[in-house]
């Protein structure tokens, strides 16, 4: 293998890793937004997730417990949002923004003693037999650590269950149309309350794999804006649990590629290098509003809408 | 003996300002098509939706096959063998017919076998000659077509109580027959049918027995041999003695609306209006009665230039106003009372003062160098709360927190304080209390006396025959004719309500 072609694998494979932070909570937001409910506190579930996990990762001295205790911080602070959005009917964009602003103060203020500490137990990587030996493919997406197979599972488990299922086709259709789904007999507001969860547990698990495994410390704002990329990610997948893998990957390698560049020294100043992900964002996005236009499909039709049965 | 298999007792039911249902007795004997008739808001759609346990009644009891049960959900109902087809179809339109037919279903399992299902819906679709395939997409269909989904859904699940509402309507005459057979096939199965309608000629086709309902009360129920297309409209309209309110003379001014041939198209691209004429003078009130859907919001709309015409003419006092803007409109000197007094009307989040300036907050005094005088704007909204003797708790809180009757008062206030040529009003008493409706049709009486030409339009017969001068009947998008108050007769305008003239009833 020629020197090249190996820095091009080992980037790949840490965009993957670095991917796969975003790629969790994309695939929750996915699911969330699919059950029409928006919920815009992503980054502030990340965050508390990120905290929770790291905390708990370096006092049990598991990064497994850790990340559990981190994705269960991240579903426990979206039932807030989910008390707000559907109990209430509250104003969802309002509610997310909260929980944003939220989570990241909640974090200023618990993570000061934590500041700059690490998390020092390594999560090694598996390699798996047989599919690691693939050239190129094989070191880039068969040699991770367990988190990076556990969402790999997820994705094609999360595929699954909402085009194949029954389970599916009800998420699916509470989105699209409630009023329909409620008469059809499906719980409404249960389910989006189970949905809005899920999404926090996954938001938790992005934050916890950051602090836990990518960049094993704690500092003030660790999450950096990832949560309002993922909001991104869900509209370039299209709602759709396989294009969120393309999109976090790429993400997670323009991540790396300008964690590499600051690392080497490069001239451009490092703020410009931080923007890229946002120029990316908003690239995206358009880009994929003018596919989504064309196709037929789009945003879940009653996304953000409240429901209730007996409105008139 | 004949089996009941849904039987209602005094089922009642409230939403706020209105008595939907009120005391309601109804039985649906197995195998039969049994309707349910009567005008928009008499109560039908609100009664089925108990059955199917959307709405629960505030009392009342129902019976299933002689078991008493309550209803809490529609996959409660499901359970009792009722599967209703909703008039807005409750169908998920980025969903293929199977994942539709799948929702809610809870006999499937976890991961769902495509196939068996699809076998399954092709299997009653070809039984009922429906034509439907199961992996085309709700958005696809026709509207017709759609309606057929919904009837594999209700049937996947062994519905035996089929409730129909207002199928119908949606539908074109072809579909219809084809539809009826549908479902005269389904009641030879032993399945029974609540079908809603309050189309007269279609009612006598498809019924066997027929529940009349007025006003959320259940008039009686008849047996479809033992009745006409005339006795039915009767027991729809109501034959209640009509009082008129007290009244000057009719003074006629000058020509003040005319409506030339109007033709002008729903929001589905479908002939609405088709050769609208009439003429209004100053000072009489013409009344414009008809069963809801028949044109009247499309002809206010045209009137009020917030919809197009595709042809005719509109002219108020001599001037050709035809798809003019509402500005152009309103300083011909219009006022219009929509139907929808929160949507379109008033401003829901703005306060009462706000909305009371609504129409010339540009003016002066009201504003002076693109300033709001609110002193000025207190002043007006004061003024026209003790003339209107509207009842606002504060001025500065949105108006959608006043009652219905204070928010049409105001709405009222606001228009006729415009000085108007013409007022155009639709449904001014709906949901309102007596004391409100009494007030808003002295107001309208008063204007008439000032000379105002007043287009009314109204399903309720009621009030058209108590404050009209002249009573036109609108049926599908055309006007069946005109008649002076002294001439009019309920029987009459209630036959010409739903469609039927003269010579087909004699």
């Amino acid at each position: 293998m020629t020197e090249q072609s190996s820095i091009l694998v080992t980037l790949s494979a840490s965009a993957v890793r670095s991917g796969t932070i975003l790629l969790f909570p994309t695939l929750g937001e996915i699911i969330t937004e699919r059950s029409g409910v928006i919920n815009l506190g992503i980054e502030g579930m990340m965050i508390i997730g990120a905290l929770f996990g790291f905390i708990t990762g370096n006092l049990t001295h598991s990064p497994y417990i850790g990340f559990l205790v981190g994705m269960l911080a991240g579903g426990l602070t979206s039932l807030i949002h989910a008390f707000i959005s559907i109990t209430l009917r509250g104003n969802q964009i309002v509610s997310g923004l909260a929980l944003t602003i939220f989570g990241l103060g909640l974090t200023n203020f618990f993570g000061q003693d934590w500041i700059n500490k690490k998390f020092t137990i390594p999560v090694s990587s598996i390699a798996i037999p047989g599919l690691s030996k693939i050239p190129v493919i094989g070191p880039v997406l068969f040699n991770q650590d367990i988190f990076v197979y556990f969402s790999y599972i997820l994705v094609v488990f999360m595929w699954f269950v909402l085009f194949k299922t029954r389970t599916g086709i009800h998420l699916r259709a509470l989105g699209e149309n409630a009023q329909a789904a409620g008469a059809m007999g499906v719980e409404v507001n249960k389910s989006r309350y189970w949905w809005t969860f899920f999404g926090g547990l996954m938001a938790g698990a992005g934050g916890a794999y950051l602090t836990l495994v990518y960049a094993p410390f704690w500092l003030d704002g660790i999450t950096a804006g990832r949560g309002w990329i993922a909001v991104a990610l869900v509209i370039f997948a299209m709602w759709n649990p396989l294009y969120a893998v393309i999109g976090a990957y790429l993400f997670g390698g323009i991540d790396s590629v300008q964690f590499q560049l600051q690392a080497s020294g490069t001239t451009i100043p490092s703020s410009l290098l931080n923007m890229q992900p946002y120029l990316m964002t908003f690239i995206v996005v358009i880009a994929a509003t003018i596919v989504l236009r064309k196709r037929h499909i789009g945003t879940p039709r009653e996304l953000g809408i409240p429901y209730s049965r007996e409105e008139k | 003996m004949t089996d009941i298999v849904v039987a209602l007792r005094k089922i009642t039911k409230t939403f706020p300002g209105i008595k939907a249902n009120d005391g309601v007795d109804f039985e649906l004997r197995k195998g039969e098509i049994h309707t349910l008739l009567g005008e928009n808001g008499a109560g039908k759609s609100t009664l089925m939706n108990i059955i199917d346990g959307i709405y629960q009644p505030d009392s009342g009891e129902i019976e299933i096959n002689g078991k008493k049960v309550h209803i809490k959900s529609p996959s409660d109902a499901m359970k009792n063998g009722i599967g209703m087809i909703h008039q807005h179809f409750m169908l998920v339109d980025s969903l293929t017919v199977l994942e539709n037919v799948l929702l809610g279903l809870t006999s499937a399992g976890f991961y769902v076998d495509k196939k068996k299902v699809a076998a399954k819906i092709t299997a009653i679709s070809d039984r009922y000659n429906l034509g439907i395939d199961p992996f085309t997409k709700i958005w696809q269909l026709s509207v017709g077509e759609q309606q057929r989904v919904e009837v594999i859904k209700t049937l996947f699940r062994g519905a035996q109580i089929l409730i129909l509402d207002e199928p119908t309507a949606v539908l074109a005459p072809q579909e219809v027959e084809e539809t009826f057979k549908i479902y005269r096939q389904m009641v030879q199965e032993g399945k029974s049918i609540i079908f809603i309608s309050h189309k007269l000629n279609e009612i006598m086709d498809i019924s066997d027995r027929i529940t009349v309902l007025r006003k959320g009360k259940a008039i009686g129920t008849v047996d479809k041999d033992k009745t006409s297309e005339k006795d039915l409209a009767k027991m729809m309209v109501g034959r209640e003695i009509l009082f008129r309110l007290e009244r000057g003379p009719l003074n006629r001014g000058e020509k003040i609306l005319q409506v030339e041939n109007v033709k002008a198209l729903n929001d589905k691209g479908l002939t609405a209006l088709n050769g609208i004429t009439f003429d209004i003078y100053g000072g009489e009130i013409f009344g414009l009665a008809g069963i809801a859907g028949n044109g009247q919001k499309i002809l206010s709309d045209v009137i009020a230039g917030l919809r197009k015409s595709i042809s005719g003419s509109v002219y108020i006092d001599g001037k050709d106003l035809t798809n003019a803007n509402p500005k152009e409109i309103f300083e011909q000197g219009l006022s219009y009372v929509p139907p929808d007094r929160l949507k379109v009307g008033l401003v829901p989040n703005l306060s009462s003062s706000d909305n009371a300036v609504l129409r010339h907050y540009n003016r002066e005094p009201i504003s002076r160098n693109t300033f709001i005088n609110y002193t000025e704007v207190e002043n007006y909204t004061d003024h026209l709360i003790k003339n209107y003797d509207i009842k606002v708790p504060r001025k500065d809180a949105p108006v959608k927190f006043l009652s219905g009757g204070n928010m049409q008062k105001l709405l009222l206030a606001r228009e006729i304080s415009e000085k108007p040529k013409l007022l155009v009003v639709v449904h001014p008493t709906r949901g309102l209390d007596i004391g409100a409706m009494e007030f808003i049709r002295t107001v309208l009486l008063r204007e008439r006396d000032n000379g105002v030409a007043i287009l009314l339009i109204s399903e309720d017969l009621d009030e058209i025959f108590m404050i009209s001068d002249r009573i036109g009947v609108i049926h599908d998008g055309r006007i069946l004719d005109i008649v002076d108050i002294e001439q009019a007769k309920v029987e009459r305008i209630g036959l010409l309500m739903a469609g039927l003239d003269e010579k087909s009833t004699q």
